[in-house]
Formats: C-alpha cells, structure tokens, sequence
C-alpha cells in the first residue's frame, strides 16, 4: 500500500507540474487575480497532502504494530486509553488551528480581490446567452457604445470591470488564467474585475451548465497594449464596410432579404436583430459560433450550411440556400473585417 | 447462544396514550417534517417579498375576512379538541363518539369557508410571483386541512363499529387530537404572512 | 435488574378504565422448540404471490431494497461507463450532447436519489431492528410501501431515458434551464415529480428509522448503550426529516411553475432564480451527510469486531454524529459562491464549512485510535475500511480547500469538483458499503463471501477508483468544466482523459467480480454461523439469516457490546404473547419496557396505496387535475390501509 501512495504521490505532482503550461489552467496566472489564486491552490494543496501523509503514517503504523494479546475484548489497558484520549485531543486542536489558519487565509485573499478592480477605467457588460456571450463596451457617449460577440479585447495591465447577467439561463463566465469563476443570473448583476498583467490571448469557457452547447460556449480575452486597444475599439464602432466585389454584393443582398437579418445585426444596414452574435466586423474575430471553429472562409461556409451538424441543439437554423447563395453570404461575411 | 430469563414484562400493558406509544412519536417526526415544509414554504415567501421592491407585486391586498373566520373557527375547535383528548385516555365510549362527530363537524366548516379564501385574495397564481406564493401557502396548508378532515371522518366511522371496543382506537384518536393541533398552529403564522404582512408599512 | 424496576411508573392500571384485554398463550415457560413453533407461525410471511406483495417483514422488504438500489448502482454505473468513453478522447462523436446531457442527469439522480439514499436506508431497515433487539420495524406497512413509492419512482426514471425523454438538466436541475420557458417538453417534469416522489419514501423510512430506535429498543439499551451504527441511523434519519422537505418543496415550485403557470423562479415576474439553488442546496448538502453518515456506522461495527474491542471514544463519536448532522445544514451556500453573493456572508459559509472538518476529523482519530491496540486479521470488510481511509480522508481535504471561497471560485463546477464529491461519496460511502456487505452478507444470507474474490475485487476497485478519480482533479485544475459532452484538442486534455476513462473500465470490472462474488456466494459460500466475526451487537445474537421474528425472546441489554460482555448466556425478557406480534415498547431514553404493543400484520393495501400516489404523480406530469383524481383513489387505499381487520394485532 505504501508504495502505491508514492506512486500516486509523484504521478500526482508531475501531472500538476506539467500542467502550469496549460492554456486554460488556473495554475497558469496571468493576472493578480488568478495569480493570487494560484497561489493558494498550491499552499492548500500542500498542507492538505501533509495532513494526509500524516493520517494514512498512523494508519499504517496500525497495521505494522505489535499486537496486542487476544483476550476479553472488553478488558482496556486504562493507560494506553487515557494516553489514547490526550493525542486524539491533540489531534483535534492541531486541526482546529489549521483550519482557522485557512479560513483566514481564505478572508484575506478575498480581500485582496475584492481590491485589484476598484479603479477600474472600462466597464464591460457580458450576458450569456444559449450558446454566446454579447460583450458590450459601455460607455458615457452612446455613440462609443460597442456591442459585440465572443471575444473580448481588454488594454493589458489595466483592471477591467465586468458586469455579468443574462436574458435566458444560467451560465458563468471563468477565464481561469485571468480570474475566478462567476455567474451570469437572469434578474441579477454580478461584477467582476479583473486585470491581464501583458498581451496576451486568454481562453475561457461557460462553466455553468446551460443546456445542449454548454461544452462549445467559450470566449476568448485579448489582452492589448492600450493604444492597440483603442485602435481595435475605435475600428469596431465604425459601420460594417460596404461589400467589395459583386459576389459581395450578392451576399450583402440575400442576406438581407434572408431570415439571417432577423437575428442577427449588421452595423450600417437595415439588419438589426439582437438574439444572435453582432456581425458587423464578424471577419475581425478568431472564432466563429463562441470558439467552436476557427475563422475561415472554409469554416463559415460549413457553419451556414450546418449548424445544427457543427453544434447540435444550438438555435442557429438552417437557411435553405443554394451553393452560390452560399458562397455569395460567405464572401460578403468574409469582408466584414 | 444460551439465554437465561432475567425479565419478566407479562404484567405490561397492551397499550398506551401520547408519548408512551410509537404512533406518537411517528406522528411528531411527520409533524417535524412537514412544519419543515411550512417553513421553507414561508421561507421563500419571506425571500420573494425581501427582493422585491414592494409588496403586494401590483396587486390590491387580500380580503383579510375569510381567512379570519377561518382562524376563528380553527381556534374555537381545539376547546372540544383537548376535551375529546381527555375522554379518548379514559378510554370513555360515548363521550368520544360525540366529540369525534363534534370534530368532524368542526373540520368540515373551516373547508367550507376555506373555499371562499381563495377568491379573497384577490390575485391569480399565474398573475406574479406574489400571487403564486399566497396559493402556494393556502393551498400547502388546505392539503393538510383536507388529510386530517379525513382522518377524522375515518376514525368517527370506526367508533361507531365493532372495531371500536379497542385500547388501540382510543390511542390513535389521542394521536388525532395531536395532529388536529398541528394543522390549527401552522395555520397561525401562514394566516398572518397571507393576509397581514401585505398590509405592512 | 429486576421486571419490578423495568415496568415501573406509569402503569396503566393505576389510570383506571382499560379496554377490554384478550390475552393469548405467552413464551412463558415454553421450550425453544415448540416457542419456534409458535412465532415462526404468527411472523411468518404467508406463501405464494400474495403474501410475498403483502410481506412487511422488515428483512424481506430490506432485501428488496437493497436489491433494487444494487440494480440502479449498476444501470448508473454503465451511464457513467457510456459518459467515459465519448471523453475518452478530444472531440469524439460517440454521443451527441442530447444523450449526453441525459446521461449525466440520469447517472447523478441514479446515484443519489435511487442508489446511495436507498441502500443506506436500507441497510438500516435490516440491521437497526437486529442491532436494537426488537421484532419489526416500527410501521411496518410504511416501510412496505415505501420500497414500492422507491422501486416505482426509480422504474419512472428509467422507463423515461428508454423512451428518450430522460431529464437532461443536471441532478440538481437549476432554474431558468429546467422551468418552463427554457426546458421544453417533459423532460424536467420527470425530473422535478420523481424527485418529490421518491423522496417521499426517504422520509417514511426515516420516521419508521426513528421510532424503532427511540421506542422499540430492548430492555436495558439506554441511550449509552445504543451501537454506533444505530446511532449514526438515527441522526442520518433526522436528517432526512428536515433535509428532504427542502428538495421536496424545489421540486414542487419547479411543476407548479411548469405545469400551472406560477412564477416562483421567474425573474420577470418578481420571482428568483437563485431562490431554486438555496431551497435545493438546502437539502443537497445534508444529503451527503445523509449518505455518509450511515457509512461511519457500519466503519465503526468493522472497526470493532476487527480490532476487536469496543470503538474508542464512543462518546466523542456520537456527539460528532449528532455535531455533523446539526452542521449540515449550515453550509449550503458553499454550493453557491459564485453566485455573486454578498462577500461577508460567503465568508461566514467558509467558516461554517471548516468547522464540519472538525467532528468529522474526530471520528477518523477515534478510529485510528481503536485500530491502534489490536493487530486484526486483514479481511476484506477490512481492506474496504482501510479504503474508506485512504480515499476519504483525501476527500474530505479538498473538500476543506472547496469551502475556501476564493479557492472555490477557480475549482467550482470543474473536474476537481467531480473528482472531490467522488471521493467523498465513493470512499466514505461506497467502499464502507462493500466492507458492510462482505460483513453482513453472511448474517443476511447464512454464507460466507468468496475471500479470494473479494481481496480481487477491493483491489480492482481501489486502484480502478483512483486511476478514474484522481486525475479528475488535476484536469479540473487545468480548466476542464464539467458536465462537458466534448472538448477540443488543443487544450491538451485528451491523453489524462483516456487514462481516466481506462481507469473507470476497472472500476467497474471490479464490481462485475463483486456481482459474481454476490451470486456465487448466496448459492455455494461456506455456511456462516450466527456469529462468525465474533462480533459484539445484537444482530449477531439471531441465527443467520434471521428467523422471521428475529429473536425467540428479546435480549436484555447490559452494555454497549451485550454479546461481548454476556459470554455464554444472553439475559433475556419473558412474558411476551406468542400468538400474536406482541413488540415490546420501551422508554426513550432508559429503555425501561413499558408496553407490549403489537406490530402490525402483512397487508397488501401498502402495494395499493403506492400504486394510487404513483399513478397521481405519474398523471401529474401531464395536468394538473391528476392531483383531484388521485385524491380518490388514495383515501381509499389508506383506508383500506389503517381498517382493522379484526385481528389480535388490530383489535387490541
């Protein structure tokens, strides 16, 4: 059995090594938030496993000890038990004071994020939808309000506030190498603030369980250098730019005489729907459906024509459209950089 | 294993009253768990109500009559409630069956003017929040008006059985009495959140 | 002791005006043969079909129990095999988010609502009778019908998942996901009624629990002779009595607000979501104490017979039951701590969280303690508990780094959440079970288990639980959300998903051996004798398997362990009639007998009766006028339940 504990012992912490160069792992920090955090997911880990290797000593200790001889089983050495009694004691205010210790240590590391947002410039509103995240830029000038989808361009080394909520289910935004978890409540508003100590991209995902997509609901946080920041920004409140070539035309035409303009919204043209992803500078992201595929023509194209085979259950529907009508939508989207 | 007699319980009774039987007992532990039930109910009642910015939710307060006399009415029975109790112990026959026709009686009015609570409060379950909570409460608590009328009603029929000549029967009609109460005390703070709580400020 | 001091005090003579009494032949003076004679006659369950539907014996009911929760441990057990293998690897297509989301659903409300609740409960109807020397389960007939409330609620579910219309909304089934806007169909229906409807047999069984142990104890066993197991039954049971409600009063808000229209959880309309979470966290985690505490019961009895001597600190131990099972309730919100809720008081939940370690690390120093004095044989009974150690100590520690609420907020709802509550629930629960079943086994079937297949078993399953297990921390630390159908590649969790997936393969060969094990023992173990761990309770003072009334005559109780301090002969009570089932009811907290009180007799009207609320609730899902034509029906069957049939048990 021993041996099976140092076994386990070192898969364990080679596993948890390995795993610091993870993209989506908490033990990764790029930020105070997640740093912090790290930090005292190691410092728990250890003491834990401490009081473990203690706990399963003694318990191997049991079954190594000399026996005792079998007799009346009711017949106690009343030396041996009250000695018993005055290390279960022991035992038991050595534990009460470890877990004091961690609940402050647990009070304090609170305290130290409740601070790191308090003079936070930008203010970001996320809501959750089944299966995308709306990210929108407040601001005081309503013409400088930005709304778009997925992924979300912070300036780094700066705290950025976030306020969380949703307009259908329960989701949660969590980008483990920036920061903790948080819940996106219909009927509630939850803020979070967090800080991307260099430029970086940053993936998260929903961990909240949404429903059908909950597993392809992610987003993506793009730390910038402030002014390539305000670039991006200043870029995406300009109207969607007008269809290039012919093809794009056709595209930019179908797509508004099709059922895409119900949903979706186009900065510039009469499409205007809100319950799907702002496509206005749809080509400027990453990812197309919140990450489930890369940017590409290839991959918008099979998104249009496939959704529910891409992303079963998501409410994107099949547009009946022919191969050209296809590639005309695909080749207009393409241009909205 | 060799077994000697060291106790000899020939002489015990056949049963008991209140505390000294299992029924008893069962009957609290299904009290304490349905109470529970009440007090998450009116828990969640409490909650909705702190949340909201005001309470009633776009509604006009409940006709407080109904559930009143209801109140008094309940109240009022657990007078031949406690004396059905102490015939019950004396295992007295006819003095029982008059109190349990008498309960029954007593049962049944409180349904009826139950009835006409539900119009006086003057909402629909499916108008708001607010109006789903006050038929959550009445309806959790005419449920169990509705089971102990019932039980009631059984027990007055088997009294005037053969079955009736029975130490046993007069236990459970003490484990009735108990019950009775029950559903008379849980009634009181659901009564003041339905119908006063509203009327706060 | 004398019968003087034992039926002293209240005598109800001394109040005058009795019923009219019969009286029938008593055990008196009678000899062992013909007391067999008698007894096996007046307990017996009647042959054929009948009888067998109308058993309340509480070992044939038990078994059922305990088979029927097997039954749903195994179908959980391949939902999580089928979830395994589609995350064996990155962006498998095995099986589509549809099914997937019912398998999870259907595997976490097996597991919980029809496996580990049930099984413990039932260990407790078969063994808490034995341990406090008693006859019967207290109301009997309600512990028949809850076994059929618990095998229909349990045939509801999984009929629903075979016509594809399983819950998929998680087991604990948050709103808005699961109300009426967001969870089309009747999915979260089946969920939300079969919740209500089989918690409704936990509580029954949880009162008759409570009654057997505070009234029907033999003479002599005062509160500090009570067996551990019997305690922790006892606290487990008030759990359940004020825990169950909870979920009970979720589920019902959750199909008024489906089926009728209400706006309990609707934000729009001055209702919260969040609401939902603490009414159901509520309940969810005493649950785990629910399911955990009677494991420390049955470590505590293995303990014992295998150090062989009393557990040290019995008073420690029953104080920290009764410590934890006050303390489960006040920790419901580490559940919620990225909700967003007010930091001061997720702080306070941390603390209160904590501070549970503290009786719960009692009970592990008190254990230790007791294994310290004796070098006991390694059987597997054994091996599980040192199992039990291994594994749940490690659980209970992350379980102190999860009420951490800034430690939570990265870990919640990740891999090293399932890797945790697994722990917990597997090693305090599940191998404590398996050690109780290879202790128990032969009381309840005559035979020994198979040792040698045993020993493989308990290996297979501890490195199986392991391998599937403890890599589920490390994955959720690198950012693996749970309750994901598919993940992508490039986050590298594939290869430490595969090797948990083989890891679950083992896990669950180990308990195809265990069934093997089960089976091949009942028909060809080594007979067992009453007593063959030289165990100490009175469960091991009855024949193996027990003889329908249990004890010939009820045992009277000198100390904590009676077979251990009365060697040779078992002081025993006389006086008790033998033509009918004459209990003895004692008092609460001395046991002094005060009543000879009769058990009730086997009725089919429980079967009845099950069959009445089952259809309500199973026309419930589709309107709610079910609730007014069930109505009927169901006061006819009690009824026909509580009407005296003008038997000895009914009459007198």
């Amino acid at each position: 059995m021993r041996r099976l504990v140092w076994v386990m012992c070192g898969a364990a912490s080679i596993l948890l090594l390995s795993g610091c160069s993870g993209w989506q792992s908490a033990l990764d920090p790029k930020g105070p938030a997640a740093g912090e955090l790290a930090w005292l997911i190691w410092f728990f880990t250890a003491l834990c496993t401490v009081v473990w290797l203690l706990v399963m000593t003694v318990l191997l200790m049991t079954l190594i000890r000399r026996a005792r001889p079998i007799g009346d089983p009711l017949v106690l050495d009343a030396t041996s038990e009250r000695h018993k009694t005055r290390i279960v004691f022991a035992a038991l205010g050595a534990t009460a004071v470890i877990l004091i210790g961690l609940t402050l240590l647990s009070f304090f590391a609170n305290r130290t994020l409740a601070a790191i947002g308090s003079d936070a410039a930008l203010t970001i509103r996320v809501t959750g939808h089944q299966w995308w995240w709306e990210v929108r830029y407040e601001n005081s000038q309503p013409n400088r309000i930005l709304t778009t989808a997925n992924e979300i361009h912070i300036p780094a080394g700066e705290p950025v506030r976030f306020i969380l909520t949703s307009t259908d289910v329960i989701h949660s935004f969590w980008v483990p190498n920036l920061a903790g978890k948080l819940d996106l409540i219909p009927g509630h508003e939850n803020v979070l603030d967090l800080k991307a100590d260099k430029p970086g991209v940053y993936r998260g995902q929903c961990a909240e369980f949404c429903g059908a997509q909950h597993a392809n609901m992610s987003t993506f946080v793009i730390a910038e250098p402030r002014p390539v920041f305000e670039a991006w920004l200043n870029d995406q409140l300009r109207p969607a730019v007008p269809p290039a070539s012919p093809e794009a035309k056709a595209g930019h035409d179908l797509f508004l005489k099709r059922p895409c303009v119900m949903c979706h919204k186009i900065g510039g043209t009469i499409a205007g729907g809100t319950v799907a992803p702002d496509l206005t500078h749809v080509a400027s992201r990453q990812t197309l459906a919140a990450g489930t595929l890369a940017m590409s023509r290839g991959n918008l194209a099979a998104w249009i024509a496939d959704p529910q085979g891409i992303k079963p259950g998501a409410h994107m529907p099949v547009v009946d459209l022919n191969g050209d009508e296809l590639n005309a939508i695909v080749a207009y989207l393409e241009g909205l950089r | 294993m060799k077994q000697r007699p060291s106790v000899d319980l020939s002489e015990l009774p056949t049963f008991g009253h209140g505390p000294r039987t299992p029924t008893w007992w069962g009957t609290l532990a299904f009290m304490a768990l349905e109470g529970m039930g009440f007090a998450l109910a009116a828990g969640s009642y409490l909650y909705l109500a702190y949340l909201s910015p005001q309470w009633p939710l776009s509604a006009p307060t409940p006709n407080h009559w109904p559930g009143t006399i209801v109140t008094l009415l309940l109240l009022a029975s657990l007078v031949p409630n406690h004396i059905l109790k102490r015939y019950a112990e004396a295992c007295a026959m006819v003095p029982v069956r008059i109190g349990l026709v008498v309960m029954s009686l007593l049962g049944i009015a409180p349904l009826v003017v139950r009835w006409f609570e539900f119009p006086a409060l003057n909402i629909y379950w499916d108008t708001n929040a607010y109006g789903s909570m006050l038929w959550v409460l009445l309806g959790l608590h005419t449920a169990h008006l509705i089971t102990d009328v019932g039980d009631t009603l059984v027990l007055t029929a088997l009294m005037f059985t053969r079955h009736a000549n029975s130490g046993r029967r007069f236990a459970d009609m003490g484990d009735n009495v108990f019950y009775w109460d029950f559903v008379v005390l849980t009634w009181i703070p659901i009564y003041l959140l339905i119908y006063w709580m509203p009327r706060l400020d | 002791m004398s019968s003087a001091d034992l039926a002293h005090g209240r005598d109800l003579a001394s109040e005058g005006k009795l019923a009219p009494e019969r009286d029938g032949p008593r055990d008196t003076g009678l000899d062992d043969d013909s007391l067999d004679r008698w007894l096996a006659r007046t307990w017996q369950t009647a042959p054929g079909i009948i009888g067998a539907l109308s058993t309340v014996d509480h070992k044939i009911v038990a078994r059922r129990y305990l088979i029927t929760a097997f039954v749903f441990l195994c179908l959980g057990g391949l939902n999580a095999v089928a979830m395994r293998v589609q995350l064996s690897g990155p962006e498998r297509g095995l099986i589509g988010p549809d099914l997937y989301n019912q398998l999870f659903t259907m595997h976490g409300v097996t597991m919980m609502f029809l496996f580990a609740v049930p099984i413990v409960q039932a260990s407790g109807i078969y063994l808490v009778p034995l341990m406090v020397g008693t006859r019967n389960i207290a109301f009997p007939r309600l512990v028949a019908f809850s076994f059929w409330i618990f095998l229909s609620g349990g045939m509801f579910a999984w009929v629903s998942f075979a016509l594809n219309m399983a819950p998929d909304v998680g087991w604990f089934a948050y709103v808005p996901l699961s109300g009426p806007e967001f969870g089309p169909g009747k999915r979260a229906d089946v969920w939300a009624q079969m919740i209500t409807y089989t918690e409704v047999s936990a509580l029954a069984v949880a009162v008759a629990t409570i009654v057997t142990v505070l009234k029907q104890r033999a003479p002599g066993m005062s509160l500090d002779k009570i067996p551990l197991y019997v305690w922790a039954m006892l606290v487990t049971s008030f759990v359940v009595v004020f825990a169950m409600p909870a979920v009970m009063i979720a589920s019902t808000f959750l199909i008024l607000d489906r089926l009728v229209g209400t706006h309990i959880f609707n934000p729009a309309e001055g209702g919260d979501a969040l609401l939902f979470q603490h009414l159901f966290w509520f309940f969810g985690h005493p649950e785990v104490y629910i399911i955990f505490l009677p494991a420390t019961g049955m470590v505590s009895s293995i303990i014992a017979a295998f150090a062989r001597r009393p557990v040290f600190g019995y008073l420690g131990l029953v104080l920290s039951l009764i410590a934890v099972g006050f303390l489960s309730f006040g920790l419901w919100v580490h559940h919620m701590f990225t909700t967003g809720l007010p930091k001061l008081g997720a702080s306070f939940f941390t603390a209160s969280s904590m501070l549970i370690a503290i009786p719960n690390g009692l009970q592990i120093f008190c254990w230790l303690a007791t294994l310290w004095d004796g070098r006991p044989i390694i059987r597997t009974p054994l091996l599980f508990v040192f199992g039990f150690f291994f594994i749940f100590v490690a659980g209970g520690l992350t379980g102190v780094m999860l009420a951490s609420v800034p430690l939570d907020l990265q870990v919640h709802d990740t891999y090293f959440v399932v890797a945790h509550f697994h722990y917990v629930l597997i090693g305090g629960s599940v191998f404590p079970l398996l050690g109780a079943a290879y202790f128990w086994f032969p009381k309840i079937t005559g035979r020994m288990m198979n040792e040698r297949l045993g020993r493989w078993h308990f290996w297979l399953a501890f490195i199986g639980f392991n391998a599937a297990f403890f890599p589920m921390h490390i994955v959720g630390i690198w950012g693996m959300p749970r309750r994901v159908y598919t993940y992508p590649a490039e986050l590298g969790w594939g290869d430490i998903n595969l090797f948990i997936t083989a890891g679950a393969v083992v896990l669950f060969v180990s308990f195809a051996l265990f069934t093997i094990n089960l089976v091949h023992s009942a028909l060809r173990g080594a007979p067992a004798g009453n007593n063959p761990w030289n165990a100490g309770t009175l469960d091991w003072a009855t024949s193996s398997p027990p003889a329908s009334y249990n004890f010939a005559r009820i045992p009277v109780v000198t100390h904590v362990e009676p077979l251990w301090a009365e060697r040779g002969t078992l002081p025993v009570a006389t006086g008790l009639r033998v033509d009918a089932r004459e209990l003895v009811i004692s008092t609460v907290a001395e046991a002094h007998p005060d009543v000879r009180e009769k058990s009730p007799t086997p009725s089919i009207w429980p079967l009845f009766a099950a069959l009445a609320v089952g259809g309500t609730f199973l026309y419930s899902i589709f309107s709610p006028w079910a609730v007014v034509w069930g109505a009927g029906p169901i006061a006819i069957t009690l009824v026909g339940w509580f009407w005296p049939r003008g038997s000895a048990e009914d009459e007198e």
